[in-house]
């Protein structure tokens, strides 16, 4: 071994080892752990643990409230990556308007919900919503609208939690957009100008292709962020009214950390994992054929 | 100079979006500062009557009822963040770094091989380890501990992949010229890499604690002991059984989020200008 072969193992060889202990093993259990019938009683002594085989995802494609959560969460992240994904780039493309001044200012700002808490902002979000003497409801009656039980009907939690999700994530890729936007060719731009284009022209011909990439990441990205909403629900509705916002990662933290069913749980976990490889290997396909647009 | 009013328009929408955005933030604090109650008056006050620090005094400090002690344990959950937040970063930084700086510059067998499964392996979801990571940390005995909380935290992936970027644009030449002049492998590290590196470590630094000082559901996980609870997980505690006292609440809020967003805006030009770096893949 050359003396740099070993720097580099001594350097690297730490943290590999704490990877390794707990991101590798524990993620290989998780597949061991989802063909048995780890509960409570095994939590207590080995000697309870079966084999099973898939009996915990033939039993949870038959659990309603699993499907309910499959479809609360996909709801989700269908409503959810188009509404933040849109917030961002209608954020970033005003602020990339030459005219405005003090970018620097709002950019920081804008981005300051990013770094909060989720439960702390959640907590001053669900005061927010609240039926009878929230904010928002009083913003809605100076325009002569009726109060809405936001977090307490079924039909208005999910789109009331999105609005509170869109407010802390847009920051983030409204930063990353607007890098894309200043790289933009602006002789581009120009030309396209002076041949008569019009605003929306110039927008899909020319800043499109250009941030294309950056939007898809941004999409990829948002999605897998979507699939794992748990924190928000937890604090905002505990997973009500009528189980509308029970997500698959709630559903997941009640059968493991409730109920001790940490062998469906691990089913769980298992699906969400695919759902997400699956994700994100579809859209790294779509970038590839259509190189945008 | 007379302004267009495209300019006018366009700076009045930034300044009406951004004033939307930090509202609930504004408004969290305000009614912070609220006489216990008053945020249900109706119509629902914007600006407090008198300001009062009651809340402030009735979630921090600890006091008598009917012979027992009784508080929120925010205090012991501020301590608590405060310390596995800085712990996580110190060792986050002294694991992470050097090995990102080994998987840039430094030659060994199985390095790239490596280094495509720390790549492929940013696709799997954290939440997948957690389970089976609670029953090792279970058997290991660390279940309710600060150890328990910060060990994952340590797997620093993406900080590796990150180091490993920002380290890629020093020139070889400035490495090989110490090794040439005889200097050992961790001293070029030390004198010559490290302080090439200073601002993306303090960028790093940056993410690191508030990314443990944000952490929820791995400690509402591994910590049972109230006392152990950092700041989310004892503010979602009070949350879920609080619901109806909206000023303590606020006041929560601040104490878990005021501390970082000061901290992100004393130090944001190294923490968006790392965002973007860390975009980048190479």
């Amino acid at each position: 071994m050359t003396r740099q072969e070993r720097a580099a193992w001594v350097f690297s060889a730490p943290v590999l080892a704490i990877i390794a202990l707990v991101f590798v093993l524990p993620t290989t259990l998780a597949m061991a752990l989802s063909v048995t019938d780890y509960s409570i009683y095994a939590l207590a002594d080995w000697a309870n643990l079966r084999f099973v085989g898939l009996g915990n995802f033939i039993d949870l494609f038959s659990t309603p409230l699993f499907w309910r959560a499959m479809g609360n969460t996909a709801l989700f992240a269908v409503l959810g990556v188009p509404m933040a994904i849109g917030a961002s780039l209608a954020v970033a493309l005003l602020l990339n308007d030459a005219t405005v001044r003090w970018k620097p200012l709002w950019r920081v700002l804008l981005f300051a919900p990013y770094v909060t808490s989720i439960v702390a902002t959640a907590v001053v979000w669900r005061f927010l919503f609240n039926e009878r003497s929230g904010l928002i409801n009083r913003a809605l009656a100076t325009v002569g609208a009726a109060p809405i039980d936001w977090l307490g009907n079924p039909h208005t939690s999910i789109p009331a939690i999105l609005i509170f999700v869109t407010w802390k994530i847009f920051g983030y890729n409204m930063i990353v957009l607007t890098a894309a936007l200043s790289v933009v060719p602006q002789d581009l731009m120009e030309a396209a100008r002076l041949d008569g284009a019009g605003r929306w022209t110039r927008f899909r011909h020319v800043t499109l292709p250009a941030i294309g990439p950056t939007l898809l990441l941004a999409a990829v990205m948002s999605v897998a962020g979507f699939l794992q909403i748990f924190a928000e629900p937890y604090v905002m509705t505990l997973g009500g009214p009528a189980q509308s916002t029970t997500t698959i990662l709630y559903f997941m933290f009640d059968e493991g950390f409730k109920w001790w069913n940490l062998g469906q749980a691990s089913a769980v976990a298992f699906v969400l994992f695919l759902m997400i490889l699956a994700l994100t290997m579809v859209q790294t396909r779509i970038g590839r054929r259509y190189e945008w647009l | 100079m007379a302004l267009k009013p495209r300019t006018v328009l366009a700076n009045m929408a930034v300044v009406l979006l951004t004033g939307l955005t930090i509202a609930p933030l504004v408004y969290m604090v305000i009614v912070s500062f609220m006489p216990r109650g008053e945020s249900s008056n109706l119509p629902t006050p914007l600006w407090p009557s008198r300001w009062s620090l009651e809340n402030y005094h009735e979630l921090l400090v600890r006091r008598l009822i009917d012979g027992a002690w009784f508080d929120y344990r925010i205090v012991p959950a501020l301590f608590n963040s405060v310390a596995i937040a800085a712990i996580s970063t110190v060792l986050g930084l002294l694991l992470t770094v050097p090995a990102g700086y080994a998987f840039a510059k430094l030659r060994f067998r199985g390095r790239e091989r490596l280094l495509k499964i720390l790549i492929a392996s940013l696709v799997v979801p954290g939440q997948v380890a957690m389970l089976p990571l609670f029953l090792i940390f279970k058997q290991l005995g660390i279940v309710n501990s600060y150890a328990g909380v910060i060990l994952p935290s340590l797997a620093g992936i993406f900080a590796i992949l990150f180091v490993r970027q920002a380290t890629l644009a020093i020139p070889d030449e400035m490495i090989d010229a110490a090794r040439i002049d005889g200097a050992s492998e961790a001293r070029i590290f030390v004198t010559i890499v490290l302080p090439l590196l200073s601002p993306i470590v303090v960028t790093l630094a940056l993410f690191m604690f508030l990314g443990s000082w944000n952490d929820f559901l791995w400690p509402l996980i591994v910590l049972a002991d109230q006392h152990l609870y950092t700041l989310p997980v004892a503010v979602a505690a009070i949350a879920r059984e609080h619901s109806a006292d909206g000023e303590l609440m606020m006041a929560a809020a601040v104490v878990t989020t005021l501390p970082v967003l000061l901290l992100f805006l004393a130090m944001q030009r190294y923490y968006l200008t790392g965002l973007l770096g860390g975009s980048v893949k190479g």
